[in-house]
């Protein structure tokens, strides 16, 4: 780790990772706040943000509960959006040797940004550091900023700055290297139309699920 | 809110991350099935992109101000704009046209 951020190689993945960690502790406050006012207490906004470490299905979860949903509506919706970590639980268990220990750790890391940044990276080496990295800062970013949101939170509305555009030109600018060979280009385009194709029609969370099963197309010989 | 929620969240979320590093582990696959999982973020960011530009939650698709900042995007990482460029232009077109529109 300590390593990687004097490797000027990994400089812009640095760079990059806490741009996309201040983007997420906006979405943290956002989430403090939304978490109080729906009824939770400062300590369940926080075990929450600690604990599920998944900002969709923690905003989710929250939503239905502000609702006045159940839990079990609550746990229903939440672990749907939750289920696609798994997902990329199998693409990342190569890039991510080591002792059980150590698996147990990345696992809580495993979410859209670590995952993301990391397959944009050109080799294995850099690829292990972007997903540390990235899942560290997006951590203590969501973290903290949980805690100052159902603290001392009022409202703020992310989208006044443009700041719920933030989040997909993020994962455009990871996903463009993705791109360069027509393998890449194959899984991407199946995966951006069937999402697209099925989000009028299933629930939140299950058309990118669905997306997943774009890298059969042709089977890649 | 209950703690059931909170602890049973976070033992299901947790389960599902585990659940993918564990079952490949560092196991050898066949090739086609490594190449397989190697197009898994291509797919699912792909994915993450066009519903965070076009959904509005629900089961609802809109296009709005969001599609030209992601547009603007699209654009600067062809360009091959530095990664925060990329954020912050996104976010900033987004905000202006909202404003404008």
């Amino acid at each position: 780790m300590t390593r990687a951020w004097r490797d000027p190689r990994l400089r812009p993945v640095v760079w990059a990772s806490l741009t996309l960690g201040s983007a997420v502790g906006v979405f943290g406050f956002v989430f403090g706040v939304a978490a109080v006012s729906a009824g939770a207490s400062v300590f369940q906004a926080s075990a929450m943000s600690l604990l599920v470490f998944t900002g969709a299905s923690q905003f989710s979860a929250i939503g239905v509960i502000a609702a006045g949903g159940s839990t079990a509506s609550a746990l229903g919706g939440a672990l749907l959006l939750a289920a696609r970590n798994g997902v990329y639980g199998l693409a990342m268990a190569r890039r991510l040797p080591g002792s059980l220990g150590r698996r147990l750790i990345a696992a809580q890391l495993t979410i859209d940004e670590s995952t993301a940044m990391s397959a944009a990276q050109p080799d294995l080496e850099a690829q292990r550091a972007a997903f540390w990295i990235t899942g560290i800062s997006v951590y203590v970013f969501w973290n903290l900023a949980t805690v100052l949101g159902a603290l001392v939170g009022s409202a703020i509305n992310p989208s006044t700055f443009g700041l719920d555009a933030a989040f997909p030109a993020g994962f455009t600018a990871m996903l463009w290297p993705l791109l360069r060979d027509r393998r890449g280009r194959v899984a991407a385009a199946g995966g951006a139309v069937i999402c697209v194709a099925l989000i009028p029609f299933l629930p939140v969370g299950v058309p990118i699920l669905c997306a997943a099963l774009a890298v059969l197309i042709g089977v890649p010989r | 809110m209950s703690w059931a929620l909170v602890f049973l969240l976070a033992a299901g979320a947790f389960a599902f991350k585990v659940l993918g590093l564990v079952i490949i582990g560092d196991r050898s696959l066949p090739a086609v099935l490594e190449r397989c999982l190697g197009l898994i973020p291509a797919a699912l960011i792909a994915a993450i992109v066009v519903q965070d530009t076009f959904g509005l939650g629900g089961q609802r698709l809109q296009i709005d101000a969001r599609a030209a900042g992601v547009g603007t995007a699209v654009v600067l990482a062809w360009r091959k704009a530095p990664f925060i460029l990329v954020i912050v232009a996104g976010a900033a077109v987004t905000a202006v046209v909202r404003a404008i529109a």
